[in-house]
């Protein structure tokens, strides 16, 4: 189990980016945080990765307090960031030094075949499409089998066709280790077909704002009556959200530059 | 010259609708087409001088034809004494390449990946590098004699500064981006600047070598003016002392044949290591 405990994080210039999140996921869950620019999702996503301390509060994955990286939490970043000088099998297998080769072997030809890419294995990274990449990423952050995995927006640069195929491919995955998952984007469709609860989020500073259960089950059927009623209860919420008045009163351009 | 172009125009319209190019390669014929044209202007003066001189309208005493050049580095090369000078050179750049090379590479990673390093040194090589390098003959000749070790000394000196620079520019250059990758699985200092730093700046070491490797040669010669006995330097004032511009002009054209072929050398050794670059290929 995941918990946030009244998590806060203030920078050197006084920017609140969060102020007290308080959260749990639980075991095998999907949870979406949604909001608009400047709600502190990103930053969030990197205290859960250990890349940044918090200012207060604190974060334990099954008791285990996570102040820095850790083996269990694998990351996709917004862009597929891969290491162009590795092949695609290299690539999924960077996190896999510390194994066997023969193991490494065995779950880098899962992974890639998991997000259809079996045949690109000895590729560059540059000879293939930018969905392509970021599939090569989402299967190196699964080849490790983390308990948790965080993605940070990891499909805002595709295009729809390209995305919808690659929530197949992060849900085929998923299902085989079931990790918990944070997702950070700001699609709410994307989180209607990906997340079992979903925190909207709102600016100045960063806080959740409402919490949104789906209640949806797998597969889901983005046609279905039940997909679009969750899609209106979260875009419901998000329109809250965006329309309560104060906050804005606070500088409007402290915003862009943590974010 | 025509006939180059000639059959440069024969290959082209000649390969062309018989192999029925796939769609990528429908550049190459323009290319191969195109090459030549850059000998044409070089040829035309050769040529021209050439015709001057036999026609008895150029002596042709302080600049022969090149007719006489090739001859002269015909004979040198006959003789073998144009091999011993070659030889000597090509020791003197890549003993002196080689140590000014790796000193470079050691400082710039080292200053490029610790601050420290980089505010405790940097500022001391910066003042150094603001020196002429050609000012050091004196003080080498006094601390290393006359021989090959100054020499040496000297090549290196042209060797180190711009690989220093180029690996410790493109350590700092490495994308953050990756680094944080690096971070996420959890590499230590060592292993982040095995898996990550030093691939990432693969791409400048070898421009760096590169130009340190010109350099190399542009200081050799330097280094042969100040008192040898062979060396391809040595046979420019040789050449001087005696009167004999087709031997200097020989000496030239050495030069430029034994520099570009240390040059695709390097390409070629290097090629390998950032075969994964994407951008235009560095045509030679």
């Amino acid at each position: 189990m995941l918990s946030l405990d009244r998590l806060s994080k203030t920078y050197a210039d006084g920017t609140v980016a969060l102020s007290d999140i308080t959260l749990t996921v639980a075991e095998s869950e999907i949870v979406a945080l949604i909001g608009g620019s400047g709600c502190g999702k990103t930053t969030l996503l990197r205290l859960l990765a250990g890349l940044d301390v918090a200012s207060r509060g604190g974060i334990t994955l099954d008791g285990v307090p996570i102040t820095e990286p850790h083996p269990s939490v694998g990351i996709v970043f917004q862009e597929p960031r891969l290491l162009p000088w590795l092949t695609v099998a290299q690539n999924v297998g960077f996190g896999l030094a510390d194994r066997s080769s023969a193991e490494a072997k065995g779950r880098i030809a899962h992974a890639l075949e998991k997000v259809g890419l079996a045949g690109h294995a000895a590729r560059w990274p540059k000879e293939l499409s930018g969905g392509q990449q970021q599939r090569v990423a989402i299967a190196r952050a699964f080849v490790t089998e983390p308990k948790l995995l965080l993605l940070d927006e990891p499909f805002s640069a595709l295009d729809a066709f390209t995305r919808a195929s690659l929530h197949e491919h992060l849900l085929g995955l998923w299902a085989e280790s079931r990790p918990m998952v944070v997702l950070v984007t700001h699609d709410v469709g994307e989180a209607a077909a990906l997340a079992d609860r979903a925190f909207v989020m709102r600016p100045k500073p960063g806080r959740i704002d409402d919490e949104v259960p789906l209640g949806l089950a797998r597969p889901r059927e983005r046609s279905s009556h039940a997909f679009e009623d969750a899609t209106r209860r979260l875009l419901a919420s998000l329109d809250r959200s965006l329309k309560a008045p104060e906050a804005a009163a606070q500088d409007a351009t402290g915003a862009a530059l943590w974010w | 010259m025509t006939t180059v172009l000639e059959q440069g125009v024969a290959l082209a319209a000649g390969a062309a609708p018989a192999a029925d190019p796939p769609r990528t390669r429908r550049v190459a014929p323009t290319r191969r087409l195109l090459w030549p044209i850059g000998l044409v202007l070089p040829l035309l003066l050769a040529l021209g001088w050439e015709a001057a001189v036999s026609l008895g309208l150029a002596s042709g005493r302080l600049m022969p034809p090149p007719s006489r050049i090739l001859a002269t580095l015909w004979a040198l090369a006959a003789s073998g004494e144009l091999w011993t000078h070659v030889w000597a050179t090509g020791w003197r750049v890549a003993v002196g390449f080689g140590l000014g090379a790796a000193a470079g590479i050691v400082l710039g990673v080292l200053s490029g990946a610790s601050p420290l390093v980089r505010r405790l040194g940097d500022p001391t090589l910066q003042a150094l590098r603001a020196i002429p390098s050609i000012a050091w003959v004196p003080l080498f000749i006094l601390w290393f004699g006359i021989f090959e070790a100054s020499k040496v000394a000297l090549i290196a000196v042209g060797v180190f500064f711009p690989v220093y620079l180029g690996v410790m520019g493109g350590i700092l250059s490495v994308d953050r981006k990756l680094v944080e990758v690096g971070r996420v699985f959890r590499l230590s200092p060592p292993a982040l600047a095995r898996r990550i730093l030093l691939p990432a700046v693969l791409p400048e070491l070898v421009t760096a070598l590169r130009s340190g490797l010109g350099l190399g040669f542009m200081f050799v010669v330097a280094a042969e003016f100040m008192g040898a006995s062979e060396g391809l330097g040595y046979l420019l004032v040789d050449g001087q002392q005696l009167g004999k511009p087709d031997q200097i002009l020989a000496a030239i054209i050495a030069f430029a044949l034994l520099g570009k072929l240390a040059d695709s050398v390097l390409v070629a050794l290097t090629g390998p290591l950032v075969r994964w670059q994407d951008t235009h290929r560095d045509r030679l």
